[in-house]
This record gives C-alpha cells, sequence and structure tokens, in this order.
C-alpha cells in the first residue's frame, strides 16, 4: 500500500469501487479530464456517456431507483455543474440517493471567476441533501465515501462532491471506508416501542381504517413493502399508495384501493376523507394528497411512520408519530399485532368496506371509449394488457399521461415504476428509462411520454442508440401540454395560451434519425398491433400513439378543493375554488 | 411568511412564539450558509443569530438563533435544523431555564448637558465607557435584550449616533450541557 503512489482521480475511482459503484452517468470537460484519464485506463467502472448532464442525473436516478442502489454522475465544473440542479432537486424532493461528482476549477483559482468556475456548493447547497468542496488530498476519499453513506441512509437524496482540478492530479492518500459512527449523522432507524404499542391499539379499536403508503416503504426495501403487505393483510384494512408508493402493495390485491390524491381514485380519497384511524406509512402528506388542508381527512386519529423527523407535523398535525426506517416498524408493528391476540371490529368493518364497495362501483377511471379516435386512457389499458406479467418497467414524463399511467398500470411489486413526483420534472422519463435499462439489460423498459415532455431530453436517444439499449418510447401525443391545456379548460375559461404543442416533429422519422424504430397508431384498432410490435422488437423504438386532444384526466381534485369535492369527469363542473389555499397552487 | 393559507385545526396553534435555540455544528466552511439557507428558504423568521467555535479540539461552533412562530413551524424548524449533516444537536433553551445576554457597543454623541444626562443614564444602566472624545462616548452594555432595548432607546434623544449589537448568546441553567 505504501509504495503505491495514487493521484486523487485514482483514489477516487478506488472508493468507488469499493462503495461498490459499477456504473457511471457522465459527461467530460476540462475539470474532469483527470478523472476522465484514469477511466480509460481501468475495467471496474462502466462509463455512460449522456448527451446532456441533465440526462445523467435522471439517468442515475432510474438507476437507483430501479435497484435500491446509489446513482452516480459525474459531470464537469460550471455549466456542467449548473445543467445538474433539476435532476437534483428532482431527486431531493423524491428522495432518490444519487452521488454526483462536480469538477472544480484549481483550488488557487477558486473564487477568481476562472474559465468555467461556478460556485457549486453554493449552488447545490438547497438541492441536496448534502455537498461537499474537496479543499485537501487527505480529505478526499473519506469525503466520498461519506457521500455515499448520507446519499443511501435515512431518508436518501442527492449528495454533490465538488472536485477541484488540482486535488485529482496531486499525490493523494487513499483512505478505505470506515467503520466507525457518523460523527453527526445518525438517522434513526427503530421505532419508539410505546408509539408503536399506542399505534396498534388505535388500529385494533378502528371502525374504519385506511392504510395510506408512500416512496418511504420502496425506499425501505422490497423486504419492508412484503412486510407492509403482510400487516395489510392480517389486518384486512384497506390500503392505498401515493404517486411515489405505487407497488409498495401489490396492486391486484383486493384491498388496494388505487392511487389517492388530485387524480387518485374516488374510493381512495373518500376512504382517506371517512376513516377514523388513518395509518401513513412513508408518505409525507404532499398538497397534491391532502387537497385543502382544513378538510383533510377531518375526523381521523392519525398514525404517521416516517424515517425523517421533519416530516412529521409538517402539513397536518398527526397523533401518534413513529420516527424510523419503515421496514424494521413494519416488522415490529407485525410482531405486536399478533403478540395482541386480539381481532379488529369485525362489524364496523364489513360495513366500512361495504361502503368502500360502494365507491368503487362508481368506477371512477372509466371513460367514453371510441372507434374513432384513441382515447389515452386506451392505449395505456391496452398496454398493461400486453405487457403484464412480463419483466416490466415502467417510467414517465409528466403530465396528463402521467397520471394515466399511474392509474391504469398496475404494480404488483415495488421499484418497477420510475415518475418525477415531487418536483414534476418534464423530461425526466426517457433518461430515467435509459438508467433502468443499464441495470436491466434485459427487461422491457417503457417510457410513457407527452409529446412536449419528450422533447425536453430528447438527445438522449443518441445514448440510448450508442449503448444498444431497448428502450421504448411510449407517446401519448395530444399536441397539447394536455395538463396545462386541462387547467386552463377549467380554470382560466378556455384561453389555451401556449400550451398547444405547434411544429411537433415527425416522431417516426426522429426515431429512425436516431436509429431507433419509430411506429405509429392513430386508430384504436392501431392500437394492439404498435404496441405488439413495439414489445417484439428488440431494438429502440418510439411509439407515435396520436390520441384524442382534448380529453381530460379524471377523476379530479381541483387545487385547494377536498377529498370529498371530486371531479369524476366533464359532466362535473368545477367550481372556482372558494378559498385562496387552492388558487395559489400550482 | 410562507404561512399563507395553511390552516391547522386547532386555532389555538396559530400564536406566535418567540425562541432561543442553541446549535451545535461542525466549524467548516459553509455550515453557516446552509442554517441561513434553510431559514430563507424555508420563510422562516430570524430575530437574531450568533456563531463562534466554542470547541477548536472538537471543532464545534456554536450557533444560537432567536426566531418566532407557530408551534408547529417551530417543530420544524428544530427538525430541519437537526436533519442538517454537519447538526451535531439542537436545543431548544426556551423549553427550560436559561441564561441570555446580549452585547451592544453604542455610540452618543453630544456636549454640555446633553453629554452629562447620557453617562448618568449609562451608570444606572451599568455601561461602561469603553471610548471617549471630546464630544462622545462609545459605551459598553451586556444584558438581555429588553434591557438593550431601553438604554438605546433612552439614548436616542441625547445624540444616538451608532449601535452595534453582538445578538442573543445563551445557555441553559444547572450543570447541564448541551
Ligand atoms: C420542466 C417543466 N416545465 C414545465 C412544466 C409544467 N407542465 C406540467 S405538465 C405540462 C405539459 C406536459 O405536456 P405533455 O408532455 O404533452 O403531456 P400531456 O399532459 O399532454 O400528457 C407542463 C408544461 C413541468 N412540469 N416541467
Ligand atoms: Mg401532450
Amino acid at each position: 500500500m505504501a509504495s503505491e503512489r495514487l493521484n486523487g482521480s485514482q483514489v477516487l475511482l478506488k472508493a468507488l469501487v469499493a462503495q461498490g459503484v459499477e456504473v457511471i452517468f457522465g459527461y467530460p470537460g476540462g475539470a474532469v479530464l483527470p478523472i476522465y484519464d484514469e477511466l480509460f485506463q481501468q475495467n471496474s467502472l462502466r462509463h455512460i456517456l449522456v448527451r446532456q448532464e441533465a440526462g445523467a442525473v435522471h439517468a442515475a436516478e432510474g438507476y437507483a431507483r430501479s435497484t435500491g442502489r446509489v446513482g452516480v454522475v459525474l459531470v464537469t465544473s460550471g455549466p456542467g455543474a449548473t445543467n445538474v440542479v433539476t435532476g437534483l432537486t428532482d431527486a431531493l424532493m423524491d428522495s432518490i440517493p444519487v452521488v454526483c461528482l462536480t469538477g472544480q476549477v484549481p483550488t488557487h483559482l477558486i473564487g477568481n471567476d476562472a474559465f468555467q468556475e461556478a460556485d457549486t456548493t453554493g449552488i447545490t447547497r438547497p438541492c441536496t441533501k448534502h455537498n461537499y468542496l474537496v479543499k485537501k488530498p487527505g480529505d478526499l476519499a473519506r469525503i466520498v465515501h461519506e457521500a455515499f453513506y448520507v446519499a443511501k441512509s435515512g431518508r436518501p437524496g442527492p449528495v454533490v462532491v465538488d472536485l477541484p482540478k488540482d486535488i485529482l492530479q496531486d499525490p493523494c492518500p487513499y483512505l478505505p471506508p470506515s467503520r466507525a459512527p457518523h460523527r453527526s449523522y445518525r438517522p434513526r432507524l427503530e421505532g419508539d416501542p410505546e408509539r408503536m404499542e399506542q399505534a396498534i391499539d388505535l388500529m385494533l379499536a378502528a371502525k374504519r381504517p385506511v392504510f395510506y403508503c408512500g416512496g418511504g416503504v420502496i425506499n425501505s426495501g422490497p423486504k419492508a413493502c412484503r412486510l407492509l403487505t403482510r400487516l395489510v393483510r392480517m389486518t384486512g384494512y384497506p390500503c392505498t399508495n401515493t404517486v411515489m408508493g405505487l407497488g409498495c402493495f401489490p396492486a391486484s390485491d383486493k384491498q388496494f384501493l388505487g392511487m389517492l390524491g388530485m387524480h387518485g381514485t374516488y374510493e381512495a380519497n373518500l376512504a382517506m376523507y371517512h376513516c377514523d384511524v388513518m395509518i401513513n406509512i412513508g408518505a409525507r402528506f404532499d398538497d397534491r394528497v391532502t387537497g385543502r388542508l382544513s378538510e383533510f381527512s377531518p375526523n381521523s386519529t392519525k398514525i404517521h411512520v416516517d424515517i425523517d423527523p421533519s416530516s412529521i407535523n409538517k402539513n397536518v398535525p398527526v397523533d401518534v408519530a413513529i420516527i424510523g426506517d419503515a421496514g424494521r416498524v413494519l416488522r415490529d408493528m407485525i410482531k405486536l399485532w399478533q403478540a395482541k391476540r386480539k381481532q379488529p371490529d369485525g362489524k364496523a368493518l364489513k360495513a366500512w368496506w361495504k361502503q368502500i364497495d360502494e365507491w368503487r362501483a362508481r368506477d371512477c377511471l372509466s371513460y367514453e371509449y371510441s372507434d374513432e379516435v384513441i382515447k389515452p386512457q386506451y392505449a395505456l389499458q391496452r398496454l398493461y394488457a400486453l405487457t403484464k406479467g412480463r419483466d416490466v418497467y415502467l417510467t414517465t414524463e409528466v403530465g396528463q399521461h402521467q397520471m394515466w399511467a399511474a392509474q391504469f398500470y398496475k404494480f404488483e411489486e415495488p421499484n418497477r415504476w420510475m415518475t418525477s413526483g415531487g418536483l414534476g420534472t418534464m423530461g425526466y422519463g426517457l433518461p430515467a428509462a435509459m438508467g433502468v435499462q443499464i441495470a436491466h439489460p434485459d427487461a422491457l423498459v417503457i417510457d410513457v411520454a407527452g409529446e412536449a415532455s419528450i422533447l425536453m431530453n430528447i438527445q438522449e436517444m443518441s445514448t440510448i442508440a450508442q449503448y444498444r439499449l431497448p428502450v421504448k418510447v411510449f407517446i401519448l401525443n395530444n399536441e397539447y401540454m394536455g395538463m396545462v391545456r386541462q387547467w386552463q379548460e377549467m380554470l382560466y375559461g378556455g384561453r389555451y395560451s401556449e400550451s398547444y404543442v405547434d411544429s411537433l416533429p415527425d416522431f417516426v422519422k426522429l426515431a429512425e434519425a436516431f436509429g431507433a424504430v419509430g411506429l405509429r397508431a392513430t386508430k384504436p384498432k392501431d392500437v394492439d398491433d404498435v404496441i405488439k410490435e413495439m414489445i417484439d422488437t428488440d431494438r429502440a423504438v418510439i411509439a407515435d400513439i396520436v390520441v384524442d386532444k382534448k380529453e381530460n384526466c379524471y377523476p379530479m381534485i381541483p387545487a385547494g378543493a377536498a377529498h370529498c369535492e371530486m371531479l369524476l369527469g366533464p359532466e362535473d363542473k368545477a367550481e372556482k375554488p372558494d378559498s385562496e389555499d387552492g388558487m395559489v397552487l400550482v | 411568511m410562507k404561512e399563507k393559507g395553511r390552516k391547522v385545526k386547532e386555532k389555538v396553534e396559530e400564536k406566535v412564539e418567540r425562541r432561543t435555540i442553541a446549535v451545535l455544528v461542525d466549524n467548516e466552511s459553509g455550515v453557516l450558509a446552509r442554517v441561513i439557507g434553510l431559514f430563507s428558504g424555508r420563510g422562516y423568521n430570524i430575530d437574531s443569530l450568533t456563531v463562534a467555535e466554542v470547541d477548536p479540539k472538537e471543532q464545534l461552533s456554536r450557533i444560537t438563533i432567536t426566531t418566532s412562530g407557530t408551534p408547529m413551524i417551530l417543530e420544524q424548524i428544530k427538525a430541519q435544523l437537526d436533519r442538517l449533516v454537519p447538526i451535531h444537536k439542537v436545543s431548544d433553551l426556551t423549553e427550560g431555564p436559561h441564561v441570555a445576554r446580549e452585547l451592544a457597543l453604542i455610540k452618543v454623541t453630544g456636549t454640555g448637558e446633553q453629554r452629562v444626562e447620557s453617562l448618568r443614564i449609562a451608570d444606572i444602566f451599568r455601561a461602561r465607557v469603553v471610548d471617549s472624545a471630546l464630544d462622545s462616548f462609545v459605551f459598553e452594555m451586556t444584558g438581555t435584550t429588553e434591557k438593550l432595548n431601553a438604554f438605546i432607546s433612552l439614548m436616542e434623544p441625547l445624540g444616538l449616533a451608532d449601535v452595534s449589537r453582538t445578538g442573543v448568546v445563551a445557555i441553559a441553567r444547572g450543570a447541564g450541557s448541551l
């Protein structure tokens, strides 16, 4: 060891390998040339060259979310670093573990407005879980190891390590990952036994209970999802998922109510409104879920399990807060439930399910089928029908198509559904799908896209071509920023200001230009054939599904309305929100 | 405040309280920016903030923040601070008996009767003269925020020219440490 003289770049790569990294999504530039030179001379790390740094972060997110591992990004200083800001914010909002290595000008030039200098730690401070500027060679290995620990422990998130070029070139000591606990960051993992007992007592006494589960369960891991499924089945209680939580409980289970929130199901939202005991596991009472806060589940006792103490009582005051890792808390809750040897109130539960079944009977996701024009919902129903049972992963862009995908695609397992939930980043889905496909080369990876969103990171088709990734892009092409148009229709008198997407490319030709296969469906009868051909093609495909331009996404809780004020279809007219709460929402 | 449109079940919860929070942090670059960025980014108030290294061996600094908000916001502030990686400990001193002090340097200019009067009041308040010229004094004074406020407002008509204050530092009473 002692004889081995390493430079900073070698130490960096050695630390990455020690952290189990296999893939880096990156883009080179002056400040990181020493790292790229070392990458050239080794075989342990695979580098995926994206076409824009924004794509690198989303790809790393897709990789992380579909594997449960940390996604790694490498970009240069200045513009390389500023291009990753959206992706970092996205990963922060959705609690995705990402380590982003940014080049920086040499230490002695920092603060001089040097060429391609940006205050990367300053810019990324509010959009990372934590960030570091490496100032001494002696700190490099420790910081890299620490960055991985911070990114994946507790509530996961993105971490930036800013690397001045001199540090990358100069001699540098290597240190293996430390086994000592972190100086100051030690997230709490085990739930408080008394609180858990309290929670179980409340659950046993419940007459109208509901489980409300989110991305925290998925982040805790597949085991946590199995434990959740067990607990929900043991209790016999209904369960709804947030958009981030889809897949943590099997969608085909009869206890599943579907997604909740603004475009959630009638039964899920009404169950939330009328429940007497709410069991929130790993969800954060986001405004898209709660609707108008003053009317949110007004008569329930609320139990909240979260690994992040700052999620507790942030938007909604809760009665029993349990800080801890979802998996560990679920494990203990199952034990406690069994130890009680009591049964929930069977009669009350039966009445509750009867009520829920009545809500279900409204069939809130129904839509008017047409022979003439493809309804976007129909396209997704067929996509689900023709792909279910396969090894399939879905990513999405942002808009109506995203919500329809969340409603119509049924996820039986975690880590199969990747969507930008918190930030709502158009342009997320294509690079995310690319990251998923890198991690799962043989899987069927589909980006459900809108024609507007897909253009935001379309350059990644070139990356997809380079690495021969058979990613499928399923565009629901309505020629509108559909979600924007829907709001303009409902709230702005139908004045479609700048929401028509003019001068769209011919997506079939565009696919071909990128060496992919382009397909198109314009009539409902074409849909199945296009989907089948898409699945059977072993290359990348862009399927341009020309859908109804004016379809709206229902059910919908208008911003600022309550769960009980849901609109089920065009026949329900949206009232102007009666308070400012909603109008200020985005 | 960013609380616009946020309604909480119990109306009593809306009452705004003042708190003094002590935070033990790694003395590394950027840590203060993290704390301040947290407050500005989330729309919390900072009434005063002081910081200095308190443990050179362990390289720890102590930040004292006085802030105000509803109980829900105050709970958020503490939880959000605690979440920052280089923060070791967050303690709400207002929850128990504690001592809080501030230091101020106060410049008063004037001659004749006014000058004598300012000196007389300074004496009552136990402010020390740390600089004196023919037509000015600089007083140094330590005390609670309220006491400093009172002194400064008395100086106003007597030629108050400049004030520099440290902001509050505070510590819990009794044997316990942070
Ligand atoms: C980067 C970014 N810019 C703007 C928005 C606001 N926005 C949300 S949905 C949407 C329209 C999306 O249109 P499209 O991709 O065609 O999807 P559709 O709603 O038509 O299914 C826009 C502009 C956003 N979410 N992200
Ligand atoms: Mg569209």
